[in-house]
Parts: structure tokens; sequence; C-alpha cells
């Protein structure tokens, strides 16, 4: 029997991912995308560089696409204070953005295409924290 | 309510281009459960999980004691203020009937979990949770969320979120001060079987 009744209902939070424009890459080239997401107020998520190796850390992954990711830039975590932790952690709050150079190549089709990825996040508030969890991010690429 | 990695799999299948849902939510307070009278207590959900000697640990093997049952992980903060805590009532309470058993939700399983659980001296039992152990629990959406278990294998007292020290402890010592009931006899004085 599932004990529901028994336990207040603690929502995990919902990282949000802005729409991203077409994204118009030239062969040969190299196209810059950002990538702005959201986590509701009161909660935060581990930058990609969390101060505790136990600690899960922010990854933007680009894995299907025509196109060739070089760098990944994270947001610089801020150094926030929690009751449930002694030192200050790296975390990232409210609005943050990453940014993607992609290597477009030469031999690419030209054309309407995708370029898929997947954002990956563990939260908490001040008191609890919630299952990883991985949200798909997807652009459209007009291919010139 | 989805488990943890249900959670995973609802989120990686979902699909929907750039854009996902906004829950709205906030943070909410410490949640202080009392220890529940007799009759409103429901009992514990079995379950067989594996220790890290691939041992396979039943919830009924601890019939007859006070059980803190601590579902937790190694990547929550909060949960790491509270293992000290339950170490401490581990081996100040145990003489007396009570155990700590910790379910670590970790997707990474005893890789992650064994490390840390040296590096922390954790001196009780730890079980690999899963899926249908979380979902039996009420879906775990958050950690640490603990359970206080009375003698008699039912719910005395649940904490969702980072917790008050006393607060365990006042629910551990009045669970031990209550008499455990006849074997076998429930709250509503009928027979009852294991609930495998």
């Amino acid at each position: 029997m599932p004990l529901a009744t028994v336990l207040i209902a603690q929502t995990s939070p919902t990282l949000t991912v802005s729409p991203l424009p077409t994204v118009k890459a030239r062969k040969g080239s190299v196209a810059a995308v950002t990538v702005r997401a959201s986590l509701p107020p009161g909660f935060h998520a581990n930058s990609n560089k969390p101060t505790d190796d136990y600690l899960i850390p922010l990854t933007l992954k680009w894995t299907g696409g025509p196109l060739e990711a070089e760098s990944v830039e994270y947001p610089k975590g801020t150094m926030e204070k929690y009751p449930f932790s002694p030192k200050p952690l790296s975390v990232v709050t409210g609005e943050f953005s990453i940014a993607t150079k992609f290597k477009v190549p030469a031999n690419a089709a030209s054309g309407a295409t995708a370029q898929n990825g997947t954002l990956r996040y563990q939260a908490c508030n001040d008191r609890m924290c919630f299952a990883p969890k991985s949200v798909p991010v997807s652009i459209t690429l007009e291919i010139q | 309510m989805t488990s943890f990695r249900s959670n995973l799999r609802l989120a990686a299948i979902g699909g929907v281009a750039a854009i996902v849902g906004l829950v709205a939510c906030s943070p909410a307070p410490p949640v202080k459960t009392a220890v529940k009278q007799d009759a409103a207590r429901k009992r514990a959900p079995e379950f067989a999980l594996k220790d890290a000697n691939g041992k396979v640990v039943h919830l009924a093997d601890y019939r007859g004691k006070v059980v803190l049952l601590d579902f937790w992980a190694t990547w929550c903060g909060p949960c790491t203020v509270e293992i000290p805590w339950f170490t401490e009532f581990q081996r100040k309470y145990k003489d007396r009937g009570f155990e700590v058993l910790g379910v670590s939700m970790d997707e990474d399983g005893w890789k992650a979990i064994t490390p840390f659980v040296t590096q922390k001296k954790v001196n009780y039992r730890i079980v690999l949770g899963d899926d249908k152990t979380g979902d039996q629990y009420g879906g775990l959406e958050a950690l640490p969320t603990t359970f206080v278990i009375d003698r008699d294998g039912r719910i005395a007292a649940v904490h969702v979120g980072l917790a008050g020290k006393k607060d365990f402890e006042d629910a551990i010592e009045t669970l031990l001060q209550a008499p455990a009931r006849p074997s076998g006899v429930n709250a509503s004085g009928d027979r009852s079987n294991r609930a495998d």
C-alpha cells in the first residue's frame, strides 16, 4: 500500500528551458548557441563545478545532430550558504545561461535539421534535495 | 508520485523540444511529525533489499525493534547532516532494541555509497533502494525522508526533509518505552501476516 497519505507532498522543482530560436549555421564555420534556463525561487542546483565530489554537477551534453560541440561554457556558480552545509556551496539559482560553440562541418547537408542534447541537474532547497533530472534540449538548425 | 528512477525515465522520454513545464512550487518548512497515536499507525511496507555484502534484508527482520528507516543519497546535503545523528542513535539505543536502517537511493549504487559510508563512519546497515520500494513509501520525491517504525512494524512518525535531532530522539524514546504487542497481533487485534 503506497504511503502517499502519510507523506506531505514535496514537489520536485522543474527547470524551465527557454525556447531557442532557429540557428542559421554556415558550413565550415562556428555557431554559437546559448541555452537559457531557470529554476523556481527558493531552489538551487549544483553548478558544473560543485564544491563536493558527492554532489551532482549541472551538465549539458549534446548527443545527436550534425554539429560537433567544441566547447560548453557553464555559468560560474555563486557560493551560497545553506543550513545543511558547514561550508558554502557552488550553485546556480534563478535564471542562468549555458553557451555552446558548435563546429559546423564543411560537408554538412544543407537545409533544416535539429541538434539535440540533455541538460542534467540536481536541485535542492534549504531543507531537502530532489532526484537528479534530465531535461531534453533541442535546437532547430538551418544549415547553409 | 513517481520514484526517482521513474522520474528520470519520464524526463528522458518527455522530449518536448526545448520547453518543459514550470511547476510553481516553493520551499516547504521543515516537517515535524509527532509520534502517531497507536490506532493511527499504518504498517510499514515490507521490502527485500540487498546490503553491501549482497545479503537480502527484509524489514520484517527487524520486527520487535524500533527502526529508524532513512531514505537518503550521497548527493543529498541535508541527508549528510542527519547521518551523524543516526550513527549516534545507533550506538546509544542499540542495546535497547533499536536499529537504524539506511536505504540509499543512489543511482550509481555501491560505487557511490561505499566510499561515502566509510568516510562518514556509518555504523548501521545500509541497503540499496529501488523504484518499487520508493513507490511503496510514497514516491520519495524529496530526500531525506525518514520513517520511525515501532516494534510492531508500524509507522509511528515520518520526517520529510531535514528534521530536528531532538524530534527523532523524542520519537525513539517514546517508542522504546512502549512494549511490543504479542507476536502476530496487529493494532486491531487481528492476527496478521507479514506484508510481502
